[in-house]
């Protein structure tokens, strides 16, 4: 079935993405795992959730990713000093599965039996559309003036004002 | 399609993304986990959305909307990451373990 299948390849390469040993590897992991995420999207019958998700996701937030590991010269190859020691990473491993568990085990238990049909009907894309721009537009506004406040507010941030002055300043 | 093989997926990621903030020291990785565990909500609402939808397709919506959010929070969250490197040099977040400015900074 496609959907385990795209399923498989998100989750390891989600995996992937957070164990790599390589800075630009995890980065491009990630762009995997969100593509593969994008296909399952597809298969579930929501193919402009699925175009926002390549265009933004893998176009734009991997792309920011990836300039900022340029500019923190991350280093390129394997490198030791990207996990914490192991205590700390068994921890994270023993949290990470309780989560996952109890994330499944309430779902499994909520879900329980139901079998979804994604009908071409409810999956095209003038419904969503017509309640994007009707029901939904005021919150849609309000996320563009968010978008903006995000905006002055990564410009802000960029700005060094130190107050001295920094000959090297890029 | 059983309704069981998303929702599993969506606690994986998310369970992922979470052993991805905890283990990682550097702040672009960790950023990479909370990436992973956004997609695993909204891999969540899309896949109720299929299965129980309404007729304003929430889900949908909010999953447009979720990943909206991201790509601010990511801008943002990059900005602070790029004054980190300036003032200390690296992005190791065991270093960085104070909130205020430091006045003294090399």
């Amino acid at each position: 079935m496609l959907f385990a299948l795209l399923g498989v390849v998100a989750a390891s390469s989600g995996v992937l993405a957070v164990v790599s040993r390589q800075v630009v590897h995890a980065a491009l992991w990630l762009v995997t795992a969100l593509g593969a995420l994008a296909g399952c999207y597809l298969v579930l019958g929501a193919e402009v959730v699925a175009l926002v998700q390549v265009l933004v996701y893998v176009g734009a937030i991997v792309v920011l990713v990836l300039f900022a590991l340029m500019l923190t010269r991350a280093p390129i190859g394997r490198s030791a000093d990207l996990d914490s020691p192991w205590q700390q990473r068994l921890a994270a491993g023993v949290v990470a599965a309780g989560t996952t568990g109890l994330l499944a085990a309430v779902l499994l238990t909520g879900v329980r039996g139901r079998v979804v049909d994604v009908d071409a009907a409810r999956s095209a894309s003038q419904p969503l559309a017509r309640s994007l721009f009707g029901s939904w537009v005021l919150p849609f506004e309000v996320l563009s003036l968010l978008l903006l406040a995000a905006l002055v507010a990564a410009l802000v941030l960029s700005r060094e004002r130190t107050g001295a002055p920094e000959p090297d300043a890029d | 399609m059983h309704l069981a093989l998303p929702v599993v997926l969506a606690s994986l990621l998310a369970g992922t993304g979470v052993y991805g903030v905890l283990a990682r020291r550097n702040a672009v990785l960790v950023l990479v986990g909370v990436e992973l565990v956004l997609n695993a909500a909204a891999l969540l609402l899309v896949t109720f959305d299929a299965a129980y939808g309404d007729a304003l397709h929430s889900g949908q919506v909010l999953t447009v909307f979720v990943v909206t959010v991201a790509a601010a929070e990511v801008g943002v969250a990059l900005a602070v990451v790029l004054l980190l490197f300036r003032r200390r040099g690296d992005v190791d977040l065991r270093g960085a373990t104070a909130l205020a400015e430091l006045r003294d900074a090399p």
